[in-house]
């Protein structure tokens, strides 16, 4: 059966077996989502958004959409995959059922907790009703897809004047090895005025199983808010990811989302951020190191639409063998947005000899007093460095590693959290193969 | 001492009218609206052309007919109606002309207008000039001078009279009758253009020129200009574009082939100046043409483009690298005021091994003009040590115009190095008051910034065509600034 007709059968199937709440606003969002899937389908290479990235080696497996029972893990063998170092609050999910053994919610001050019992406790009702699906229903059916199926995620509100005091972990492991598996991950996040929250988020495949994982995540940044977001993408090369992230912000807020590429079979980033306010900014930074047959595609749109706004964006990528990157940076200016400053970079270094780039940094302004510019490079070591190093006693493998890694620094130096710095700074190391010093 | 406010300057500009906006009255022969098979036949009969040029015409039609128009570019307009456009319309001539001197004295007086005295260019410039009217050849100077080195510079529908064999062997080579709508409606009815080779080891001694005037209503212009540079020779070309003021907006597809062999080097410049229609946005020429070049080992190919014209230009001069070593270059600069849109920029195919490619495109838009540049860099997997550079820069002047870049790069080889750069800016305030604090008035200002801005461009330029091309910028540009 194709994936769609199932996709199909199953979203029915929730209807009937009283699952969810049918009458609720949530669910009409759903079925109007579901129609939308229905009617578009996947994406195509036809789709100008999906020109270099093809899903049809991932859409071909007979995916199950319900995940069983909660499958139990223990904390030790999974550790390495959470930043242990520090106190963390944390949300797991295993094949998409929550995991209250290896989780830390609160609703002390904040929500810091789930999708499902958010949605069905009325006292939350106002707030998602305002929030949920209002940035991400106009992209495309892939988004409209997971809002169709949307119930399990994470939910985190934080209120007004609230700084939090530890980082959250969002993490997703899959661990069925038997069945190919779809999961469809929902997050919801609203910082409030003033407040300031960093988030941590993971997607981790345990076993050698094809895992195909589209999640969707709206973050509201009201006034003032500051939002640090990291992604590590560091899977098997069975699972493939599809993660689109749509950010509005009001006047004043600064959200900053840094993702980290380091493998998986397909990985697509959507990134968006809608300005709604004065003097905002808005961080997108990354690093990309693949090797194998592997893909990583960014795309990023940055909406100014209020004047005095900045963004700034840095992606870096390092492609290795036979690997396929892609990079699609928008920004657009509309007319209203005078003095906005927009910075856009992507830097890539090809080291595979079959590894291929396509990029395409792209400038839509409408407003005539702004400063707004893009540099696209792609290109390999310096020789002359290289050489250099070579000449005072580094091996060349050493010396190419430790080029490497610097050009990745700039990325790096961006992460607020000492801990995840210094992981994020291990793995370069590790997927560089060069012996830094920890 | 009166002070020039920006305000003067800005009523000047809108008051500045197109100045090429004059209607000849010649006696032409115009051939009914609407597009059908006959009509192809009776363009092909016409043109006294042997059967296998009306069989690729038909050929070419049939593929059109089948083909939709295309719709990802970056403009809008209300789509041109192929069964509304006279496809044939020339100058009446009663007999075959010998020499200058009996050329029509109507038209003459236009070219006199134009700012092109054929007369004059006769003893004077060291420029060779083919001239085409609505769609037909009228007049090729120096044609001897250029004989004797070899060169064959002469309306593509003589060519195919007289050159056959070169005409069937390079013409749709570089751009097939399928290649695009537009491409494919060309094959199918163009009327003339320009046909040049230039033999092996030749140093073509003067500029070659075409100028192309729309001049009769309801007509479409089609030209099809093909440059063959054989081994080891250079030719520097240039083309020129003017039409009447309309109402209506009037359909310009051209196609341009250039085909550089082993050594060769084309120096290819176009200042492309159609009527823009007037500041509401009515009337003015669409401008969609196919240009494209193939450079085989060692061969160079320059793409020099100034565009102030056209209601909406949709055109992609491209290098298709396909011999080792060979060098690809795109000079552009886009003026867009009123309600003008422009879509246009590049394509280079790096296919050989240690080729090079540059890319300088500036953008100024004013008005409520629509600027994008669309690009795109492509390294083969076979490219070694490919070059690229890029660079993409827009002025904006008021708040009613855009600016977008739309550059794609694929790179399949990891010994490429490509650089791309775009910025976008506006006049500052600081640049103003810095020239204004030294006693350059506001006006001379902008003039001397935009000159700035765009200096890299119109250096490419031969010394004829650079001078009108600054002028006609100054003209599209001067006190747009907000």
């Amino acid at each position: 059966m194709k994936l769609k007709e199932k996709l199909i059968t199953s979203f029915f199937e929730l209807e009937n077996e009283g699952m969810l709440d049918l009458d609720s606003n949530i669910h009409k969002i759903r079925s109007k989502a579901f129609a939308d899937f229905e009617n578009k389908g996947f994406p195509t290479k036809n789709d100008e958004n999906w020109k270099y990235t093809s899903l049809k080696s991932i859409l071909n497996n007979d995916y199950t959409v319900f995940p069983n029972n909660e499958t139990v893990l223990e904390l030790k063998d999974v550790k390495k995959y959470f930043i242990h170092e520090i106190d963390s609050y944390k949300l797991v999910f295993i094949d998409g059922v929550y995991s209250s053994f290896l989780s830390d919610t609160t609703h002390e001050r904040m929500d810091i907790c789930l999708m499902s019992s958010a949605l069905k406790n009325t006292k939350y009702k106002i707030i998602i009703d305002h929030y949920f699906n209002t940035i991400a229903n106009r992209s495309g059916s892939i988004t409209s897809l997971n809002t169709a199926f949307s119930r399990q995620g994470a939910y985190i509100h934080i209120p007004k004047n609230t700084i939090v005091p530890k980082p959250i972990q969002i993490i997703h492991f899959s661990t069925k090895n038997e069945k190919e598996l779809l999961l469809q991950p929902r997050n919801l996040i609203i910082v409030d005025e003033n407040s300031h929250v960093q988030i941590i988020e993971r997607h981790q495949s345990l076993s050698d199983a094809i895992v195909l994982t589209n999640s969707v995540t709206e973050i509201f940044a009201n006034k003032r808010a500051i939002v640090d977001y990291y992604k590590i993408q560091n899977d098997t090369e069975n699972a493939s990811l599809i993660d689109q992230t749509f950010i509005q912000q009001k006047k004043h807020s600064n959200v900053s989302v840094n993702t980290f590429s380091f493998g998986g079979k397909l990985t697509r980033n959507h990134l968006e951020f809608h300005q709604e306010g004065e003097r905002i900014d808005s961080n997108l930074n990354g690093i990309t190191i693949i090797g194998n047959k592997q893909l990583v595609d960014n795309h990023t749109a940055v909406f100014h639409k209020y004047p005095n706004c900045e963004s700034h964006e840095l992606y870096k990528g390092i492609y290795a063998d036979a690997s396929t990157g892609v990079f699609n940076g928008k920004v657009i200016v509309r007319k209203e947005a005078q003095k906005t400053n927009a910075f856009q970079q992507n830097n890539t270094i090809l080291i595979g000899k079959k590894a291929t780039i396509n990029a395409k940094p792209q400038l839509e302004i409408f407003a005539d007093d702004v400063k707004c510019s893009h540099g696209c490079t792609i290109g390999q070591l310096d020789e002359a460095a290289l050489f250099y190093m070579q000449q005072r006693g580094i091996p060349k493998k050493e010396a190419q590693g430790l080029l490497l890694y610097a050009f990745s620094n700039a990325v790096v130096e961006k992460i607020k959290i000492p801990e995840l710095k210094s992981r994020i700074t291990k793995l370069i190391a590790m997927k560089l193969d060069v012996n830094y010093c920890l | 001492m009166n002070k020039y406010t920006e305000d003067d300057l800005k009523k000047e500009l809108e008051t500045q009218e197109y100045e090429y906006g004059f209607y000849s009255e010649l006696d032409a022969e115009t051939f009914p609206k609407g597009l059908n098979e006959n009509i192809i036949r009776a363009i092909s009969k016409k043109k006294k052309e042997p059967e296998w040029m009306t069989k690729w015409r038909l050929d070419a039609f049939k593929i059109w007919q089948e083909m939709n128009e295309p719709e990802w570019a970056n403009v809008h307009y209300k789509k041109p109606n192929f069964q509304e456009i006279s496809y044939y319309s020339a100058p009446k001539q009663k007999t075959k002309l010998n020499s200058l001197d009996d050329v029509d004295a109507e038209l003459l007086a236009m070219y006199k207008k134009l700012g092109i005295s054929i007369n004059e260019q006769k003893r004077m410039n060291n420029v060779a000039m083919d001239i085409v009217v609505d769609s037909v050849s009228v007049a090729t100077t120096f044609k001897e001078t250029l004989a004797k080195k070899g060169i064959l510079f002469m309306p593509i529908s003589e060519a195919i009279q007289k050159h056959p064999k070169l005409v069937k062997k390079y013409l749709g080579t570089i751009v097939p009758q399928k290649d695009n709508f537009y491409a494919a409606l060309n094959a199918a009815v163009f009327t003339d253009g320009s046909f040049c080779y230039i033999p092996k080891g030749v140093k073509c001694p003067m500029e070659l020129s075409t100028y192309f005037r729309i001049n009769e209503g309801g007509t479409g212009q089609f030209e099809r200009t093909l440059l063959i540079a054989d081994k080891g020779s250079y030719v520097s070309y240039l083309e020129g574009c003017t039409a009447p003021s309309r109402d209506e907006n009037q359909l310009h597809a051209a196609v341009v082939e250039l085909i550089a062999l082993d050594d060769a080097e084309i120096k290819y410049s176009t200042v492309q100046n159609w009527y823009p229609g007037n500041a509401e946005g009515k009337g003015g020429v669409f401008n969609f043409v196919t240009k494209r070049a193939l450079c085989e080992k060692n061969a160079k190919v320059s793409w020099t483009q100034v565009e102030t014209g056209s209601a909406i230009t949709w055109k992609y001069p491209s290098c298709i690298l396909k011999g080792d070593n060979s060098v690809g270059e795109f000079y552009s600069i886009a003026v867009t005021n009123n309600f003008q849109q422009a879509d246009t920029g590049t394509k280079m195919i790096h296919l050989g091994k240690n080729t090079k490619s540059t890319i300088i495109s500036k953008g100024v838009s004013a008005g409520k003009s629509q600027n994008s540049y669309r690009g795109l860099v492509q390294i083969g997997a076979r490219a070694e040590n490919a070059r690229n550079f890029s660079q993409c820069d827009s002025l904006l002047m008021g708040n009613d115009c855009g600016a977008h870049t739309f550059p794609y790069i694929e790179c399949k080889n990891k010994t490429a190095q490509i650089e791309h750069e775009a910025t976008t800016s506006k006049i500052g305030e600081d640049q103003l008051f810095y020239c204004n604090q030294r006693g350059i008035d506001t006006e001379k200002a902008i003039a001397l910034i935009v000159n700035g801005f765009s200096k890299e461009v119109l250096n490419k330029l031969p010394m004829e065509f650079a001078v009108e091309a600054r002028k006609l910028l100054e003209i599209s540009l001067e006190g747009s600034v907000g």
